[in-house]
């Protein structure tokens, strides 16, 4: 079994939800992943705040935030057994991040380190 | 108390510390001598109060006989080497060491080091808890024998191999170091957990039996409680959980011993002083920031202490399998999930999920597709109540499923 990263990508990191809004993507997301989790599928996840993000550029440029020129950000991740992509796609069309308009899910194979990847 | 219940009740309470301070006196390659002496203490008692009465304190006596008979062999051994050997000398130091320490001190030390000892990763599990009933606890060999089911020659023949293998690995008496300590705690509470699950859904029809299990499960993780060292937020997450199951002894077993549904639990014989010290460890619990499974049960289960059919505790027992199930996965808490959902959500989203799961050899697993499916799919519900009663093994399983079949014709 092969294990796969879900990355979840916001469209526009700065828009700003309600604290009602939250909370319900807060238990869509944990029921989502506790699903994942009922099938001993679920590895290892974390969300990641804004709050102290810094971006480091070339010559060690840094600004705030992940925001500025590029408005897509980096919410979240975790990680998840599948036998193919083709599940692991299956896991991430759940994500309550989809929701929001112009979000999506990157599904990415994590190489082994058995030294063939 | 009467002179025949006193030998066994003294057994019981008593066997254990000898054998622990003696096995660490001696080292664990010696556990068997340990338990010969032990053995032939209560033997002496049996045949010397019979005849001349109960000694007016009981304890001390064995404790001096124990302490008599393990110098003897002590000395026997020193004799023997000292011949093999002729350098070898006895000298006044080597006397001392001698003497048998039966302090309160040190038999609780012996009893903690023990538990360790015992609980090592280099034993199988079922002997870990096989010789945690006898060398711990203090059980009869026929007394474990009917808690697993099995006779006296198989778990001799399980004891005789761990204790090999004791001697093989050379394992040492003694606690972990502070740096190890949180690595070889979990064995240990493992097997606390399991010899506490051993009592709790044995399929034993000796209730009494069962029930020690139970307590000789909540004594070991209390010996952990009182010791600093081993006083971890884990540990009273642990004993905070069995406090939460145990408070419901008296009514989930109906007077023959069939098991009685949580729904039909008389909820007046829940034992409140368990729930609240269930409450109290569970608070203990919560100093430091390690969130282990035991404190996730232990929520659990302090929800079930609430019999009211609530949205708010259905959302917080959801939660909480779905944290649990991410850091230990078991099937049992996939399906408990899966009904929690249904509860806090829908059963149609419930049943999506249940779906996904499969866990076809598991008779659980189509009980909880029967309940889901009644009044939303009825033929969908009694096709999966039929395989689950196909699968299920114990007869009081099987009435339980029959009961819902019933109520769907």
């Amino acid at each position: 079994m092969d294990e796969f990263i879900l990355i979840f990508r916001h469209e526009d990191g700065t828009k700003v939800a309600s604290p009602e809004q939250i909370e319900v993507w807060m238990k869509q997301t944990m029921d989502w992943i506790g699903g994942i989790a009922a099938q001993n599928k679920f590895s290892s996840g974390t969300g990641l705040p804004f709050d102290d993000a810094k971006v480091v550029w070339h010559n060690n440029v840094v600004t705030n935030g992940p925001f500025g020129e590029i408005k897509e950000t980096i919410g979240g991740y975790i990680i998840v057994k599948a036998n193919s992509v083709e599940e692991a796609v299956e896991f991430a069309k759940g994500s309550p991040v989809l929701q929001g308009d112009g979000n999506s899910v990157e599904v990415r194979r994590i190489a082994k380190r058995d030294g063939v990847d | 108390m009467q002179k025949q219940e006193l030998i066994p009740h003294l057994f019981r309470t008593e066997y254990r510390k000898i054998v622990a301070v003696l096995c660490r006196r001696f080292g664990f390659d010696q556990m068997e001598t340990a338990e010969d002496i032990a053995s032939d203490t209560f033997l002496a008692a049996a045949q010397t109060w019979a005849f001349q009465g109960v000694p007016p304190n009981p304890t001390a006596w064995l404790y001096n006989v124990a302490k008599n008979k393990a110098k003897n062999h002590l000395q026997r051994n020193t004799v023997f080497e000292s011949k093999v050997s002729p350098e070898v000398k006895i000298n006044a130091s080597e006397f001392h060491e001698l003497d048998i320490d039966l302090s309160p001190q040190n038999i609780n030390d012996s009893q903690l080091q023990m538990m360790f000892a015992i609980c090592h990763p280099a034993i199988s599990p079922e002997a870990q808890i096989g010789l945690s009933l006898r060398i711990l606890c203090g059980f009869g060999i026929d007394e474990i024998a009917e808690a697993f089911l099995t006779n006296k020659e198989t778990v001799n023949k399980r004891l005789f191999r761990a204790k090999e293998k004791i001697r093989n690995e050379k394992l040492k008496i003694e606690l972990p170091s502070p740096a190890e300590i949180d690595d070889r705690l979990e064995n240990v509470l493992t097997t606390i957990y399991l010899l506490f699950s051993e009592g709790y859904y044995s399929v034993s029809q000796n209730q009494t039996l069962r029930k020690d299990l139970c307590f000789e499960a909540m004594r070991l993780c209390n010996m952990l409680i009182e010791n600093n060292s081993t006083n971890k937020p884990q540990v009273n997450a642990l004993l905070s959980l069995m406090c939460f199951h145990a408070s419901r002894f008296e009514a989930r077993l109906d007077k023959n011993g069939e098991h009685i549904l949580y729904d039909d639990q008389d909820v007046s014989l829940w034992n409140a002083d368990f729930i609240s010290k269930g409450a109290y460890f569970l608070k203990c619990a919560t100093t430091g920031n390690v969130l282990s499974k035991y404190h996730i049960e232990a929520s659990i289960a302090y929800w079930s202490t609430q019999k009211k059919d609530t949205k708010e505790k259905w959302e917080n027992v959801l939660q909480l399998y779905n944290r649990l199930l991410q850091i230990a996965y078991s099937p049992i808490a996939a399906l408990n999930r899966t009904f929690a959902l249904s509860k806090a959500n829908s059963k149609a989203e419930a049943i999506v999920e249940a779906e996904k799961l499969k866990l076809t050899d598991n008779q659980f697993y189509f009980t909880l597709l029967g309940e889901l499916y009644t009044d939303i799919d009825n033929e969908k519900a009694k096709s999966n109540f039929k395989i689950a009663l196909s699968i299920a093994r114990t007869s009081a399983d099987k009435q339980v499923i029959q009961k819902k079949l019933e109520m769907l014709q």
